[in-house]
C-alpha cells in the first residue's frame, strides 16, 4: 500500500481513538461548517432539505455538500442550463471509502492488468498516451441520482437530480488494453478496482465488474482526460474507466487495477450493493420481498427543465422560453415531449445538437402564454429504441434508477 | 428522413473513432496533490450522543447520517447492523443500544 494511504487510513483509525479518548476536546460540532457559501434548499421528498454550498474541495467550485468525508458533492440544477457538457469543477463526486490518496505522482503510478491473460501488464500513463486514442461524449450518471424524492423515503446519499453530468472523455479503448495483454480463453469477466481503500481493511474493497464481452465493445474505455484536460482528482485522476450508458458505479475512479476473471465476481459491490429488482423500471412495492435481484446496468431516459425550477411564476400574456437537458441512456435522444395539461397532449420540443448518443442533448421550447393559475409543466424524453420515461415513479429499497417525468408547477400572474 | 437518420448514423460513428494521434494533442497529465476538508464535526447532543460519536466517525462523517430522512426504528436498527456486519464497523455491542437510541430520538419515525 502507498504511503500516503496508510497514512489516511490510520489518521482514520486514529480519529476513532481519539475520540474515545478525548471526547469532544479539540473537535467542532456538526452545525459549525464555517467554510459553507451559504445553503440551498433541495426539493427533495422531506426534511432535512438544507445543505451547505461549498467551495472548499480541491479543484471545484461551488458544490451542493451531501458528505464532508468521504466527499459526495451535488451540481447545482443551473450548472446544467449553461452548456450541454458538465464543467470539470462543477462535476459531481462521489466516492465510497475515506482512504482516498491525496497525491498522485503521475510518473510512477502505474495500471496493472492481471489474471486470466497471457501477459500481465504494468502500464503508465505515457504508456496509454501512445496508444490509439479515442474521444466520446457521455453521461455520467450515479445510480442513485434523486434518490431524495423516493417515497417512502430511503436511506442512501440524499441527492435531487444533481448526481449526474456530461463531459468529453479521452482515452484509449479497453478493448486495446486488453489484447495487448492477451485475454485467455475462459476469461469471462474484468474486474476494476481503484486506489481507494476501506477505512477497515478487512471491509469489502469497492470493485466492480464487467461481462468480457461488454469490455472488449470498443466503446468501454479507460480514460485519462475529461473536457480536454486532466481529471479532477476526486473525479478519478489519473484514470477512470468509462462505461458509456451504464450507471456510474461501474466508472471506475483512479483506476489502478485491471483482472480478467474465469468466474463470476461474487464480490460485494457487484452481488449485493448496486443490485436492482428484476422488474420494469427497476420498480416493486414497499415492503416486497422475494424479488430476484441483479446488478444495475443500463440507464433510462430522463429529462430535466434547467432554467426555471419548481414554483417559479412566469408572467402571464407573455411567451416563455424553458429549455433543458435530455439523455436517452443506453442510446440517443429520440424526441423531447413537453405539456401543459397533466400529460393529455403533448408538443415537440426543440433539439439541440447531437453531440452522440451517449451525451447530454439540449431542448427548448418557446411556450405560448397560459391562462391566470397553476399549471404544471411535463418534459419527457423517448429515447432511439422507443422507451419513454414513465409517468408513475419507481420505487425500491436503494432508491436506484428514478426516470420518472419530474413536473415543475409554474404559477402565471 | 432516411436521409437524416443516415446522417445522424455517420455522424455518432465519427464520434466514437480514433482520431489519429497527430490530429489531437497529447493532453498534459502532471502530478496532483490535493487537501481533503477532515469532515471531523461531531453529532450535536452532548452525552446523548457519547455513543454515535465513538462509533460511527471512523468511515464517514457525521453529515451522512444527518442528512438522512426519518426512519423507522427497524431501519436504523438494520442501518446499524450492516454497518458492523457488511462494512466491518469496529463497534461495542453495549454501545449500540445508546446509538439505535440517538437516532431513533433525533431521526425517527413511527
Ligand atoms: C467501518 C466503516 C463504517 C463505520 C464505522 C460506520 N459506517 Fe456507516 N457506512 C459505511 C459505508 C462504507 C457506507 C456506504 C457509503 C457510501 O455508499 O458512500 C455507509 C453508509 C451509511 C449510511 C447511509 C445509508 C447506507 O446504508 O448506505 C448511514 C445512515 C450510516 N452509514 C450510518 C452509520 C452509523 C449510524 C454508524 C455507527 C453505528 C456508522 N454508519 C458507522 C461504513 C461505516
Amino acid at each position: 500500500m502507498a504511503h500516503h494511504q496508510h497514512d489516511a487510513r490510520t489518521q482514520a483509525l486514529s480519529r476513532r481513538t481519539l475520540l474515545r479518548t478525548m471526547g469532544i476536546a479539540g473537535l467542532t460540532l456538526a452545525s459549525s461548517t464555517a467554510w459553507a457559501d451559504g445553503s440551498i434548499r433541495l426539493p427533495i421528498a422531506g426534511e432535512p432539505r438544507e445543505r451547505p454550498l461549498t467551495h472548499e474541495f480541491p479543484q471545484k467550485g461551488d458544490m451542493i455538500l451531501q458528505r464532508t468525508r468521504p466527499p459526495l458533492l451535488e451540481t447545482p440544477m443551473e450548472v446544467f442550463d449553461r452548456g450541454v457538457f458538465t464543467p470539470n469543477d462543477r462535476f459531481y463526486v462521489r466516492w465510497h471509502w475515506a482512504v482516498i490518496p491525496t497525491s498522485v505522482d503521475a510518473g510512477s503510478f502505474r495500471l496493472t492488468v492481471r489474471g486470466h491473460v497471457n501477459q500481465m501488464l504494468s502500464l503508465s500513463t505515457d504508456d496509454l498516451l501512445k496508444m490509439p486514442r479515442v474521444e466520446l461524449a457521455a453521461v455520467n450518471q450515479c445510480s442513485g441520482n434523486s434518490r431524495g424524492f423516493f417515497s417512502p423515503r430511503v436511506p442512501g446519499a440524499q441527492w435531487a437530480h444533481g448526481a449526474m453530468g456530461n463531459a468529453r472523455w479521452t482515452g484509449v479503448r479497453l478493448k486495446d488494453v486488453l489484447d495487448r495483454a492477451g485475454v485467455k480463453s475462459g476469461g469471462i469477466q474484468v474486474r476494476f478496482k481503484g486506489l481507494d481503500e476501506p477505512v477497515v481493511p478487512e471491509a469489502p474493497d469497492f470493485k466492480k465488474s464487467l461481462d468480457i464481452d461488454h469490455a472488449r465493445d470498443g466503446e468501454v474505455m479507460i480514460a485519462f482526460a475529461m473536457n480536454g484536460e486532466q481529471l479532477p482528482l476526486l473525479n478519478g485522476f489519473p484514470l477512470r474507466l468509462i462505461v458509456p450508458g451504464w450507471y456510474s458505479t461501474y466508472w471506475v475512479k483512479m483506476l489502478s487495477d485491471i483482472e480478467v476473471l474465469d468466474r463470476p465476481d461474487d464480490n460485494y459491490w457487484m452481488a449485493t450493493a448496486y443490485t436492482i429488482p428484476d422488474t420494469l423500471h427497476a420498480n416493486i412495492t414497499p415492503g416486497q420481498t422475494g424479488v430476484k435481484m441483479v446488478p444495475i446496468s443500463r440507464m433510462t431516459p430522463r429529462s430535466f427543465v434547467t432554467n426555471i425550477a419548481d414554483g417559479a411564476s412566469l408572467p402571464s400574456g407573455a411567451n416563455a422560453d424553458i429549455r433543458g437537458i435530455a439523455f436517452g441512456g443506453d442510446t440517443g435522444v429520440a424526441k423531447v415531449e413537453y405539456s401543459v395539461d397533466d400529460g393529455r397532449t403533448w408538443q415537440l420540443a426543440t433539439l439541440g445538437e447531437d453531440h452522440g448518443k451517449y451525451s447530454f442533448r439540449r431542448w427548448q421550447t418557446n411556450l405560448p402564454p397560459l391562462a391566470k393559475g397553476g399549471h404544471s409543466f411535463m418534459a419527457r424524453c423517448t429515447n432511439l429504441a422507443g422507451d419513454v420515461q414513465p409517468a408513475e415513479p419507481n420505487w425500491n429499497n436503494s432508491g436506484f434508477m428514478r426516470n420518472v417525468i419530474e413536473p415543475l408547477h409554474i404559477t402565471t400572474t | 428522413m432516411r436521409h437524416a437518420t443516415i446522417m445522424m448514423g455517420v455522424l455518432s460513428a465519427a464520434l466514437l473513432t480514433s482520431t489519429p494521434a497527430w490530429v489531437q494533442q497529447a493532453p498534459a497529465i502532471t502530478s496532483t496533490t490535493v487537501e481533503l476538508p477532515s469532515g471531523d464535526q461531531l453529532f450535536p447532543g452532548g452525552s446523548d450522543a457519547d455513543a454515535i460519536n465513538n462509533n460511527c466517525l471512523a468511515c464517514h462523517s457525521a453529515d451522512m447520517v444527518l442528512n438522512q430522512p426519518a426512519l423507522p426504528k427497524a431501519a436504523w436498527e438494520s442501518e446499524v447492523g450492516k454497518m458492523i456486519k457488511t462494512y466491518r464497523a469496529p463497534i461495542d455491542e453495549s454501545d449500540v443500544p445508546a446509538i439505535v437510541d440517538y437516532l431513533v430520538k433525533t431521526k425517527g419515525k413511527t
